[in-house]
């Protein structure tokens, strides 16, 4: 576990591209070389709109938390005295509209950090615009001449993000450079203190993809959870990037153990999720369940030898379509079910986090 | 502010802003509410559904889809014990042929004297609904969903009309029969001398077919009382952490074991919108009995 106390950061910008770059190039480029090899998909690339009709609206969730909507995945907002905290950061061309909507909200308080709950573009893509429309802390070990200092704001996430996006260089799937995270952290936690409440960053390996990190604001007592738990639809699994349904759901089951509903399972600790609505633990419950069961149908016909064919024609998500389903865009129920045998397939409880 | 002053000016002008004022104001400040009061529900309907509980399997009379079928084929009252589960309340879809007392009162402006909002009580897993009668719109699609919904109401005439939406996913039958969070609701509360009748109308995209329309019935009672209702769940099973409980993919048999028992062709226990119709029940009578 890291911790960072205040804004001391607890490895530089550079430093951390170095090392991740490092050791990506010693391990072979870890996070993602070993992936392709196990039932990749590449699903088309998700629809994007006309960003210029797109409008960010903010709602207060409670505390100091907003969550904004726009185009890409919800962004989450804490705003306090020290400044401004931002996760996940929307398609790029959405990123002057959401420091507008952020200025609206926090008024000139400058943005000090950024998280990234993964690597999508939808949660990533504004990183490099918002980033540098905000100002770093600097002083004692953080000297004027860090890199930071023209970075802007600090931007952190799981290192396998890092990995992944390295990995991904010179692809036509390439994160640009100034998206990336200038801070990464390894291990399952990373804390910081910010705005008189202890935010706190645990990472859901092997789940949507193995770079999840869902965010914690303790006293604000909100969850944002990247797209570990969406309303909108089946979750995305990135096999390609290290996605299992065995983690998302583990994610799930560390998300219920973390909210704590005020009374008959509703309101107390807010999630906002990674798409969709404003939620909470009962809605999660829900999604959970829901997850499982498909899980262990599939698991079920894994187990009794059915080819992929055989289990997509016995439609074990049938009772669930309706609500979660889909049969166009960029992730439909063949995928989802196709990303669900696969992953149980290599293994039955194989991508299980602990 | 302006009444006001004109009733400081002139008389006359005074009394013509206070009528204008009562024109304005007739269909909230001066509308009595009748249904206010403690009510005690009547099972004069469904007694078997409602109070020892739905067999499971019974889908009988539902305009429910396949996927509602199948969802709750797969359903394990086991569910029941998982701490998560435990303190889950009604909905507002199915809170009112429930159990319990129910208390309905209305909270007006002290100023105006405008009705502001009518919240209704309900003891079991204090069912709090909150029925918003100041004409304010519904949240947009971001917003939480929650047991109740969120409800606007209005009067046509005596009969308090209910819209309710924002709802979180539950159920319409107390066997695994689901609504989703899309559904929506729209009930009417009817009062004759002490009696009450709720009609309520339910839309759900996912698992209904038409919309389902069940009525309940309620007695006044003179100086009702309302006990608290707290709920702390325990873990009353020990399980393997995740641990959902279901019956796998259509293995179910339950409906079959509930049209066994009470001598039903078991596409009457399987339910469907025909299901409700007395056509249906006449052919599904035996045939010395039609």
């Amino acid at each position: 576990m890291q911790h960072q106390n205040g804004m001391t950061t607890a490895l530089s910008g550079r430093s951390a591209w170095l090392l991740a770059a490092a050791v990506s190039l010693a391990l072979g480029g870890v996070a993602g070389a070993a992936q392709p090899a196990r039932g990749r998909q590449a699903p088309a690339a998700p629809a994007q709109p006309d960003f210029s009709q797109v409008q960010v609206t903010a709602t207060r969730v409670q505390g100091n938390v907003y969550m904004l909507e726009g185009a890409g995945g919800n962004v989450t907002v804490q705003v306090g005295e020290q400044g401004v905290l931002v996760v996940d950061t929307q398609f790029a061309p959405m990123a002057d509209k959401l420091l507008a909507e952020i200025r609206k909200i926090a008024g000139g308080k400058p943005i000090r950090f950024v998280i990234d709950t993964h690597g999508h573009p939808d949660h990533v893509g504004g990183n490099e615009r918002i980033r540098r429309a905000g100002a770093a802390v600097f002083g004692g070990n953080v000297e004027n001449d860090d890199p930071r200092g023209e970075q802007g704001a600090v931007v952190i996430a799981h290192e396998n993000v890092q990995f992944a996006m390295i990995k991904a260089e010179n692809t036509p799937q390439a994160t640009p450079a100034g998206n990336w995270p200038t801070e990464t952290y390894s291990g399952s936690q990373y804390d910081l203190f910010f705005n008189d409440e202890a935010v706190q960053m645990f990472h859901m390996p092997a789940a949507h993809t193995d770079g999840d990190t869902i965010v914690f604001f303790r006293k604000s007592d909100v969850l944002s959870t990247g797209d570990v738990f969406v309303t909108t639809g089946y979750p995305y699994i990135d096999r390609g990037n290290g996605g299992h349904i065995n983690g998302i759901l583990e994610a799930l089951n560390r998300i219920l153990d973390i909210t704590v509903p005020r009374d008959k399972q509703e309101g107390g600790t807010m999630v906002i999720p990674g798409h969709g609505r404003i939620s909470d633990e009962g809605d999660v419950v829900e999604y959970r369940d829901m997850l499982t069961i498909i899980r262990d149908r599939i698991d079920a016909m894994v187990k009794k030898g059915m080819t992929l064919e055989q289990v997509k024609a016995a439609r074990p998500t049938r009772d669930y379509d309706a609500r979660y389903g889909a049969t166009s865009g960029f992730w439909t129920t063949d995928m989802f079910i196709e990303a669900v045998y696969a992953g149980l397939r290599g293994g039955s409880q194989a991508g299980a986090a602990q | 502010m302006a009444i006001k002053l004109s009733l400081r000016r002139n008389a006359a002008g005074g009394a013509f802003a206070g009528l204008l004022l009562g024109v304005l104001l007739a269909g909230t400040a001066s509308a009595q509410v009748t249904q206010l009061g403690y009510w005690l529900p009547i099972y004069h309907e469904d007694f078997d559904e409602r109070v020892p509980g739905p067999h499971a399997g019974d889908y009988a009379g539902l305009p429910i889809n396949e996927a509602a079928r199948l969802r709750a084929d797969s359903w394990d009252p086991s569910l029941l014990t998982l701490p998560e589960h435990q303190c889950k309340p009604h909905p507002s879809t199915y809170g009112f042929r429930g159990i319990g007392t129910t208390r309905i009162w209305e909270t007006r402006d002290p100023e105006t004297q405008q009705l502001i909002k009518i919240e209704t009580h309900i003891e079991w897993e204090a069912q709090h609904r909150t029925i918003w009668m100041d004409g304010r719109p519904h949240p947009g699609p971001s917003a939480p969903h929650t047991w109740q919904g969120f409800s606007t109401g209005k009067l046509e005439g005596d009969v308090l009309v209910v819209r309710t939406t924002h709802l979180k996913a539950g159920w319409m039958r107390r066997n695994g029969l689901a609504l989703s969070d899309r559904t929506t609701m729209t009930d009417r509360f009817h009062r004759y001398g002490n009696i009450m009748t709720h009609v309520y109308v339910i839309d759900d995209p996912v698992y209904l077919t038409e919309p389902l329309v069940r009525t309940n019935g309620f007695k006044l009672v003179e100086n009702g009382t309302m006990g608290a209702y707290p709920c702390r769940p325990a873990i009353e099973i020990p399980r393997p952490r995740g641990t959902v409980p279901a019956i796998p993919l259509d293995a179910s048999t339950y409906s079959q074991e509930f049209a066994t028992q009470f001598k039903l062709p078991v596409e009457a226990a399987r339910g469907g919108a025909n299901t409700a119709l007395p056509e249906f029940m006449k052919q599904s009578r035996p045939a010395g009995q039609r």
